[in-house]
């Protein structure tokens, strides 16, 4: 088993619960993606369209995001620093709270308490147990890290440490309410400070939650998996620091043509177009660790979901900035198009990241081989076929919508009216139901391999190889 | 060197994080929501418009309509003129969303009568065919709480009369809801400034053409036959089979509506359209 002073039963708890979570987010996406195609599903008052969809996007980046998040910052801080969690009992806490938190925050969004700001609609209890939750995580990772027994900290750490300073002040700032009653606030700020406040949260929460956690997961598991090293230290430096700075000045580009400042919109812009670069500063340093090691994506189950998993971050970062300039945003915003971006990230990029370092961790947490590495081959091509259906067709709906809203006549009067382009949507948004319940069939496959892992899975010599875990 | 010290390390990542901040995020507010933002005309919700926005959040209506309307041609075109910063002063939270399943709303007021509202929220699809949004027909079954609508006026610091409070007993959350969406927008006199003048005499280019009959009947169904019937008979705007009218005269009514009595302007879809209407009305009302 593992070398014993190190805590992996918190990291297998966190894997556990991080899974439930994303499969209760997967299904309820399903169900809301028919819901937009048949609206007789909508069951008032408590399941709605309006109300479950939060569930889906809190239960997605809380529950599953931060869930394995929590799972691999535990497992990775532990043998960056070679020293035990500097508190279990807090870590327990932290697990125990974190699934209370999910649980009172599924149930108040269905109740139809929320705040309505996108990714941040939980009402001010639940908010406060957020933060609980959130300090509870950044004291024990922090004092873990500061009675390491590893000077040199690596990659990983600085992108947590980052990720934990951020969030924090990200969540606690947007989150500036005055309570009416238990589950009714109204914002701190009015109308367009509002937006321009909630939208830097916004972004900036996908930089410090789906970003910076996940980015901290590859420089671990790639070399860990491969068994070569991350091709440059410097880049890594550059690409953290940059990242880290340009990522808070691009919130607006949200805000693209709305009565928010034009100058705050033109930073946003050049801020978002600059961002290309240590973003593919990491694309790089990934693709270029390979050199030499290419066969791995035929022979390393691991490395086929890393590559892709990085591959997607390039693209989610390529096609982001396009979106930020004023133009395209003109055409683009608003349509269908927005939501396939964002899954490209989430499907194609946290969560083929996430299912990678738990397909790292499964030998070393539970101290068994993977039942199945055909049922984990099956398991990415479901999922990457899911996605690019899912997202393809919504992008094609949104360039086909933005299309039909912006045609004119000879005359100059509108083309279409805003009924004629929506019924064009349905066969779209079939297509992602479809693309969804072929990515939610991939999580399934994953889920059994890993319940006959640890039933059937052989006992892993690779967990005894403790004299090499900890090497950066 | 910062890689071996964790402190540094936070107080470095804390520090960058913080310049695009406060230039984006902190400075602003010396721009936005100041006197020079602020537009005479636009005033707080009262406590029914209040509790209407209420609702419009606990059931995330944010997640498939916007308000915010973007100063583009053909956005102006189809929704009106675009949104301005002073119209939002006393939005607690914002409801620009990020995504149009359906229209944005930031212009509804005014649009249409009460009456068509209160049927669209009850059957959206007995309204507008083949929409996909759900029915909230079912918040007609919850009363209103005054007290507590008082009370949100308080934390507000919204003005109110007594009257108002009382008023709400026995009102519903539909009521509400409907209040609400007929007060956005309406902050600005735009419906005024935005009517166009049709000057010039006006000629029917389709005059006793026949064969423009059948785009007329789609259009008309497409977008008169919610308030006017299938049949022409009347429902929530009067019945059109005894018009007797010159075409010019019919083409002026659809092209700037009467905003005052809940008809909307059609201008928008293009004066083609709209006589291939009027023929249609035309050939209806001599039958």
């Amino acid at each position: 088993m593992e070398k014993p002073n190190y805590n992996t039963d918190i990291v297998r708890s966190f894997i556990n619960w991080g899974i439930i979570w994303g499969l209760v987010s997967i299904m309820v996406g399903v169900i809301v993606s028919l819901q937009m195609v048949e609206p007789a599903l909508n069951f008032p008052p408590y399941l709605t369209f309006g109300r479950l969809r939060p569930l889906h996007t809190n239960a997605g980046i809380y529950g599953w995001a931060v869930g394995t998040t929590f799972a691999l910052f535990l497992y990775m801080v532990q043998r960056l620093c070679k020293t035990r969690l500097w508190s279990d009992k807090l870590a327990r806490f932290q697990l125990w709270f974190f699934n209370a938190t999910i649980i009172t925050a599924a149930i108040t969004l269905l109740l139809g308490y929320t705040t309505s700001k996108e990714y941040h609609e939980l009402e001010w209890p639940v908010d406060i147990m957020v933060v609980i939750l959130w300090v509870a995580f950044a004291i024990n990772i922090i004092m873990t890290i500061i009675k390491r027994r590893e000077e040199q900290m690596y990659i990983s750490l600085w992108y947590m440490m980052a990720s934990i300073v951020g969030v924090a002040i990200l969540y606690i700032v947007d989150g500036a309410e005055v309570p009416v009653s238990l589950f009714k606030s109204y914002s701190a700020y009015a109308g367009t400070n509002d937006a321009n406040v909630h939208w830097w949260f916004g972004h900036n929460a996908v930089a410090m939650v789906l970003t910076a956690p996940p980015l901290a997961m590859f420089y671990y598991v790639l070399p860990k998996s491969t068994g070569v090293p991350i091709y440059s230290h410097r880049m890594s430096i550059i690409a953290f620091w940059s990242l880290i700075f340009m990522y808070l000045w691009t919130g607006a580009h949200h805000l693209l043509w709305t009565p928010v400042p034009d100058w705050i919109q033109t930073l946003a812009m050049a801020f978002s177009v600059m961002l290309i670069a240590p973003s593919w500063g990491s694309v790089f340093n990934g693709y270029l660790s390979m050199r030499g090691q290419w066969h791995q994506m035929r022979e390393n189950y691991l490395v086929k979901f890393l590559i892709i998993g990085i591959t997607f971050y390039g693209l989610q970062t390529l096609q982001g900035p396009m979106q930020a300039i004023r133009s395209f945003s003109a055409f683009i915003h608003y349509t269908d198009w927005v939501p396939a971006h964002i899954h490209m990230g989430t499907m194609g990029w946290v969560s083929m990241i996430a299912f990678a370092s738990i397909y790292y961790l499964v030998p070393r947490v539970y101290g068994r081989e993977l039942y199945s590495v055909p049922l984990a081959n099956l398991h990415f091509w479901l999922i990457l076929i899911g996605q690019l259906i899912w997202t393809i067709s919504l992008w094609i709906a949104g360039v086909l919508q933005a299309g039909m809203w912006t045609a004119t006549n000879s005359d100059g009067s509108l083309a279409y009216s805003f009924m004629e382009t929506m019924v064009e949507m349905y066969p779209y948004w079939w297509a992602r139901v479809f693309g969804g319940i072929i990515f939610l069939f991939g999580v399934i496959v994953f889920i059994y391999n890993l319940v006959m892992t640890t039933r059937r899975g052989e006992v892993s010599p690779a967990s005894e190889r403790t004299a090499v875990e900890g090497r950066a | 060197m910062w890689e071996r010290k964790p402190v540094l390390l936070l107080v470095l990542a804390t520090a960058a994080i913080m310049v695009g901040t406060i230039v984006t995020m902190i400075l602003p507010f010396a721009w936005v929501n100041t006197d020079a933002d602020r537009i005479a005309t636009v005033t707080p919700y009262n406590p029914l418009e209040q509790e209407g926005r209420d609702i419009y959040i606990r059931e995330g209506c944010n997640n498939c309509h916007t308000q915010t309307i973007r100063p583009l041609v053909t956005e102006v075109l189809r929704y009106g003129d675009y949104s301005k910063s002073g119209e939002f002063v006393y939005d607690r939270p914002f409801l620009w969303g990020s995504k149009r399943t359906g229209p944005d709303l930031a212009r509804i007021g005014g649009k249409y009568p009460d009456a068509w509202h209160y049927k669209h929220m009850e059957s959206p699809r007995a309204m507008v065919p083949r929409s996909n949004m759900p029915d909230y027909g079912w918040l007609k079954n919850n009363l209103l709480d005054p007290q507590n609508i008082r009370h949100k006026m308080d934390v507000l610091g919204f003005p109110y009369e007594q009257a108002e409070i009382d008023a709400l007993k026995g009102k519903n959350e539909m009521d509400a809801i409907v209040a609400y969406l007929q007060k956005l927008g309406t902050g600005i006199p735009w419906r005024k400034t935005a009517e166009t003048l049709v000057v010039g005499e006006l000629h029917n280019p389709y005059q006793d053409d026949l064969t423009v009959l059948d785009a007329g009947k789609a259009l008309y169904m497409q977008h008169c036959a919610a308030c006017h019937g299938e049949k022409l008979q009347g429902e929530i705007g009067p019945e059109l089979t005894d018009l007797d009218m010159p075409d010019a005269d019919l083409y002026q009514i659809l092209f700037n509506g009467f905003p005052e009595d809940g008809m909307p302007p059609f201008s928008a879809i293009g004066s083609d359209r709209l006589w291939k209407m009027v023929n249609f009305l035309k050939n209806e009302a001599k039958h």
